[in-house]
């Protein structure tokens, strides 16, 4: 059952969003890496969003602050950056998928 | 064992422990200068170390400091206080010797460093949010001045790149705004501000030389930085170095480079290129640039030995791990190095024998000879970052 919706977050990563299919591409990341993504998020995003990601150069990455937002669209900011702005692109140190699991945590409120 | 009895666990414990034996041990007289004292920030738990630099080794930890990422220190001019300014817009009065916090309060939501003016009366913090500077009576921490960095139609700029600047003067730039603003005290509490607009796009630090001239700030949303001269009669922002990226497309940055912790050898100094992995050389007289240095990665710090001689570089993520050296006068890489994961900021020894480097992922603070290169000791911190030298309490800019 599991593997068909993974497959489906895959092919169609918008619809698997809206069917809060975040929390199953996170199957797919070992815990070893989640924890080097949370590592990754509070030292190095830490550096310009804040350690606590309350913002900095950049803004929060709160829950309240990214309601608006869907975990795609934030995964796609994380991987393509804000042209013109400190935001870089993530693309080459993050995959989509853990993009998508740093968005949904984020979302969340993300991990110590 | 002795290092176990040294370390406080809170700024309650430290006052306890002022008044216990383990304390004398440290100076049998039960005096000791802070000259050669050093503040670590350990960034993730909210904490500093106090170090001494000549035995190389910790006398304390001070807890309760807040979200200390990004923090810095400016000092008193007695050198007996820090004044550490955390993330969360905590400001922290530390004093150093008896390791307690002095004095704390929570001046704004999101800061990001502060200066000491030049009579040691005045502490400013350079604020995000709301964006502006505060500043404070550096004996107790109560407020003086709020200087809201309004803009446009009334929005509130972050402000970067804060610095004390000679005549009781602090100057810091609008991220937002793109300005660059001087706060002058010297007729008292109340400042009389001067506003230079249209600076360029998203500048996002600068620096003042040590002579209180020349104040700098870096573009990142453009080619180029921007000069003040401020010895002119009439001192007004110019652009230098202008279209140094030749047009090519920038690389990321994972991480803004700091400007601080230049210094003149050979008539030039060298600064970290944004989204290139150089340095520039700036000739010091025209400010015009002056040569490049190609290193590892995007410079993060690029901090001049006190005598000038080297610059020791390091660099943002992923290539944090490193270290180079460059030799200024011939501008060419003499050493590259790994410390280790996350080498997040060096310091150097007011007279530059030795330079002090935070490994933040090995949970330590390296110590190597600036000539040998030799690593001639380490200490534990805990996810340390910023390295304060108490010497910086007597150099403008710093
Ligand atoms: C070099 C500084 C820098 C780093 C490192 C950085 N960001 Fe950002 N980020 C920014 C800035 C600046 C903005 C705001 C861009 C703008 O002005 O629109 C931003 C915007 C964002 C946004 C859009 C929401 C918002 O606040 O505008 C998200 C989401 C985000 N960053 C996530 C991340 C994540 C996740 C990481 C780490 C993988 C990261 N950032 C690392 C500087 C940075």
């Amino acid at each position: 059952m599991r593997k068909v919706w993974i497959k489906w977050l895959l092919l169609s990563s918008v619809a698997a969003a809206v069917l809060a299919g975040v929390a199953h591409a996170a199957s797919m990341l070992g815990p070893k890496r989640q924890a080097e993504l949370v590592y990754l998020v509070r030292q190095d995003c830490g550096s310009c969003h804040g350690m606590t990601l309350k913002g900095g150069l950049g803004g929060p990455l709160l829950p309240e602050a990214l309601a608006g937002a869907d975990s795609e669209s934030i995964a796609s900011i994380i991987l393509h950056g804000v042209p013109g702005k400190p935001m870089p692109p993530w693309t080459g140190q993050l995959t989509r998928e853990e993009a998508v699991w740093i968005a949904g945590k984020l979302k969340q409120g993300f991990p110590r | 064992m002795k290092r176990r009895e040294f370390l406080k666990t809170s700024a309650f414990g430290a006052a306890l422990a002022a008044a216990m034996p383990s304390r004398a041990m440290a100076c049998p007289a039960g005096l000791r200068g802070t000259g050669d004292l050093a503040v670590i920030v350990e960034r993730a738990s909210g904490s500093v170390l106090i170090a001494d630099t000549t035995a190389r080794e910790t006398l304390g930890r001070v807890e309760g400091l807040g979200d200390l990422s990004h923090a810095s220190a400016t000092f008193s001019r007695d050198e007996r206080f820090a004044y550490i300014f955390g993330r969360d817009g905590g400001l922290t009065k530390l004093d150093i010797l008896e390791q307690v916090i002095a004095k704390r309060v929570i001046q704004a939501g999101n800061s990001i460093g502060g200066a000491i003016s030049d009579d040691g009366r005045l502490v400013a913090v350079s604020n995000y949010k709301p964006g502006g500077v505060n500043v404070f009576d550096a004996r107790n921490l109560e407020p003086v001045a709020e200087i809201p960095a309004v803009y446009g139609d009334g929005k509130r700029s972050k402000t970067v790149g804060l610095v004390d600047a000679p005549g009781r003067r602090f100057i810091f730039t609008l991220y937002d705004a793109g300005e660059i603003w001087i706060a002058d005290f010297s007729k008292g509490a109340k400042p009389s501000i001067q506003r230079f607009a249209d600076i360029g796009e998203l500048p996002y630090d600068a620096l003042i030389t040590s002579d209180g001239r020349h104040y700098i700030a870096g573009l990142f949303g453009e080619d180029g930085l921007v000069h003040m001269d401020l010895w002119a009669d009439d001192p007004k922002p110019r652009r230098i170095l202008g279209g140094y990226g030749r047009g090519e497309k920038k690389l990321p940055v994972f991480k803004m480079p700091h400007l601080e912790g230049w210094a003149l050898a050979a008539g030039r100094f060298l600064l970290p290129a944004v989204g290139r992995h150089e340095l520039l050389a700036v000739d010091a007289r025209t400010f015009e640039e002056a040569g490049r240095v190609k290193v590892h990665s995007q410079p993060i710090f690029a901090v001049a030995r006190p005598d000038g001689r080297h610059v020791w570089v390091n660099f943002a993520h992923p290539d944090n791990d490193t270290i180079q050296v460059v030799d200024v006068p011939s501008l060419s890489i003499i050493r590259t190095f790994k410390p280790g994961r996350a080498t997040l900021h060096m310091e150097f020894t007011p007279r530059g024998h030795e330079v002090w480097l935070s490994v933040r992922d090995a949970d330590r603070v390296d110590v190597y000879d600036t000539r040998t290169f030799e690593k001639l000791g380490e200490l534990p911190a805990r996810k340390p970052s910023g390295i304060f030298m108490t010497a910086r309490a007597h150099t403008i800019g710093l």
